[in-house]
């Protein structure tokens, strides 16, 4: 018999019986009804509390506003999504102090050594963020791939002020997550960090050691 | 002193508990650098429940694994039949050698020679790095804690936090020797330096193996929390993924993540919530520009389908793997996570490692335990662990009166004198007159009692008889 017939057959005719079924009641998820300023003003305190930085914009200022923020890092070279309009904001901004602007175009496999060792920055949008856990919502496609999130040393998202939830049940129902998930979908909730030397928080271990977030309200 | 296992770690001998017990507590370095990781993480704790209904959300999280244990075969096969149509692999495994032989096939079938692995307890309940190693595979750790601990040749200490046995001075003395980094206490330069040597290792690793927090049978989702993005890198740069799970990790549905994932970072480690919470739920579409071509889980049985036997045992099945039971634990706290021998040490470690290696070689883990209960109290899914250290503990002694005998070594510590001295004490207690005699007996011949009772007499004053029994006072009261 195969591992997995034996595997089930000892798990359908378990000695104990057939086992009793509890309730879930899920209700101790629910919260009380939030504006989005409240929800903002929660999702700050939040990221910023796991070393997360937040910076309330407009739709018209936010270029403007990154483009400080990048030059302040002395940020060369900032790696955008070709398709989805952050990117195009950013290619016609006719901002002349934005580092080198970048595009994901290609497969990983052709210009990996050059991601990994001198792409300083990153852009992405959100499918929305979760105001209790200070979390951004991402689901990576083919314009914006698994990698661009992770491995420049510093993250720049950007969050609709308007789809900012309360929770993370509250998100996940909303989007109807359950009817279908794309093949890499991720929260992300502050920079890399560790704790494990001796307890002592370090960032940007694996990951960006910096997130920066861009509220459009 | 060392306490550690050296390159032998996986041969380790369970049954010596008591002499790496002894060891330890003489170790103020050990006892020093728990005491102030644990003390850390029992506070943070705490305040991450801060104004929730901790209660209701235990009641949730105990029945969301409840339930999902109920439905356990079902729920195995409708996440292999999703999983499956998503374009991931499903591989079953008996034990801990199977799984590491599907590992190795998968290795072989793609010519792959490196392995980069993010944090997996299921593979070091298989042993898959010493195995592939064997096998002329090179598996590297990626986890700052578990990196760590490999280039250490140990094993980890504790499930969170691998390498917390070890202070900075001892950390940056060993990647000193190993790798070449300056000596430095700045955790900020040594974090640095693993980053840069890990880095190179991922873009040229052709396999990742990491392990599962939830599989979710609905999506055919598997999940992974973590705060470093090496579970990322580990899932995403190299062309091939290989899961590893206890067949106990499925739930039902998406929405059953939710409580579970606040329960479990909050008691891990006091976090809202992680830095990442991975969801995967395929390999690369041919649109997609990075992540695994190929995906693989591994669902590992390894004694999990005959704890699943009995209705009190089972319960061990619900563990989340958060490690606040050994966070809270009076006993692990002062001999540390290496004292016990075993892949998961701690409170969680007495109930489930008797399970895999049998009562016999994990005879001293039942009762390596105060039953001071903080355990209980604080596991998430509220899993009776005090109880089920009794139910082994009662196991490991019982003649053949449990019937029938679910744990593996059963009677193991079961010694002739003990039974009849127990035999003895309960045909007393069974007869009034017999039980009356022998303590009137025992109260005048008090005077006769030595001073020194053995080991509860080293640290403590020895407890003197009443002259009188408590049903003479009684008596005396009542008249």
């Amino acid at each position: 018999m195969s591992a997995r017939d034996s595997i089930l057959q000892r798990l359908r005719n378990r000695s104990g019986g057939k086992l009793s079924v509890p309730e879930c009641d899920f209700s101790v998820l629910q919260r009380p009804p939030s504006s989005i300023a409240e929800r903002v003003d929660l999702f700050e305190k939040t990221i910023e509390s796991v070393h997360g930085e937040v910076h309330k914009c407009t739709g018209d200022s936010w270029v403007a506003r990154l483009a400080e923020i990048l030059s302040a890092r002395g940020a060369r070279s900032l790696l955008i999504p070709r398709v989805h309009q952050i990117g195009r904001s950013l290619r016609e901004s006719g901002q002349d102090d934005l580092p080198e602007l970048l595009i994901y175009d290609e497969p990983i496999k052709s210009w990996q050594p050059h991601l990994f060792n001198n792409v300083d920055a990153s852009i992405t949008s959100t499918r929305g963020g979760i105001a209790e856990t200070g979390s951004l919502i991402l689901w990576p496609t083919p314009d914006e791939p698994r990698l661009m999130s992770l491995v420049p040393p510093i993250h720049i998202a950007v969050l609709e002020a308007s789809e900012l939830y309360a929770t993370f049940h509250e998100a996940m129902q909303a989007q109807d997550w359950a009817s279908g998930m794309p093949t890499n979908a991720l929260l992300v909730s502050g920079p890399s960090k560790t704790a494990d030397i001796e307890q002592t928080l370090a960032y940007g271990v694996h990951g960006p050691k910096e997130l920066i977030v861009m509220v459009i309200e | 002193m060392n306490q550690a296992p050296s390159e032998d770690s996986h041969h380790i001998d369970v049954k010596e508990f008591h002499p790496r017990a002894r060891a330890a507590i003489a170790d103020p370095k050990i006892r020093q650098n728990f005491r102030k990781a644990m003390d850390g993480l029992i506070s943070k704790r705490k305040n991450a429940f801060e104004g929730m209904d901790l209660e209701a959300l235990r009641e949730l999280g105990a029945n969301i694994r409840l339930r999902a244990l109920a439905n356990l075969p079902d729920l195995l096969e409708q996440l292999e039949a999703k999983l499956t149509e998503n374009g991931i692999k499903v591989h079953w495994a008996i034990d801990g050698d199977e799984a590491c032989r599907i590992v190795r096939n998968i290795c072989v079938a793609r010519n792959a020679k490196t392995v980069i692995k993010g944090k997996s307890m299921v593979s070091e309940e298989m042993e898959l790095n010493h195995y592939l190693e064997e096998h002329g595979i090179e598996a590297l750790e990626s986890d700052l804690g578990e990196y760590i601990v490999q280039l250490a040749g140990e094993t980890p200490s504790h499930i969170i936090m691998p390498a917390i046995h070890k202070n900075t001075g001892e950390i940056s003395e060993l990647m000193h020797e190993k790798t070449g980094t300056d000596l430095s206490s700045d955790v900020e330069y040594l974090t640095a330096s693993a980053r840069q040597q890990l880095r190179e290792r991922f873009m040229n690793a052709d396999v990742g193996v990491t392990g599962v927090n939830f599989a979710v049978a609905e999506t055919g989702t598997l999940c992974l929390v973590e705060n470093e993005g090496n579970g990322r890198m580990t899932t995403t740069v190299p062309p091939c993924h290989i899961a590893v799970t206890g067949i106990e990790k499925v739930v039902g549905n998406l929405e059953d993540v939710v409580p579970l994932l606040a329960l479990l970072t909050r008691s891990a480690t006091g976090q809202h919530i992680t830095t990442y919470f991975n969801m995967i739920s395929g390999p690369r579409k041919p649109e997609e520009l990075d992540g695994p071509e190929e995906v693989h889980l591994i669902l590992v049985d390894n004694g999990r389908s005959t704890i699943y036997q009995d209705d009190q045992l089972l319960d061990t099945l619900r563990c989340i793997r958060c490690g606040a039971c050994m966070n809270h634990c009076p006993v692990y706290t002062r001999v540390g996570g290496h004292t016990y021998g075993t892949t998961y040490p701690g409170p969680i470690g007495k109930i489930l490692m008797p399970h895999l290696i049998g009562l016999d070689e994990g005879r001293h883990l039942p009762t390596a335990s105060s039953l001071c209960g903080a355990c209980g109290e604080v596991c998430p899914v509220k899993i009776p662990i005090p109880d089920l250290l009794v139910r082994l503990r009662q196991e490991s002694v019982d003649g053949d009166k449990l019937n029938p005998a679910k744990v593996r070594g059963h009677g193991a510590k079961r010694g002739t004198l003990e039974a009849l001295i127990w035999k003895g004490w309960s045909w007393m207690h069974a007869r009034p007159g017999v039980y009356r005699f022998g303590t009137a007996v025992a109260a005048r011949l008090r005077k006769l009692q030595p001073g020194q009772l053995g080991g509860w007499t080293n640290y403590r004053t020895a407890p003197k008889l009443a002259n009188k029994t408590l049903h003479q006072k009684m008596k005396e009261r009542d008249q």
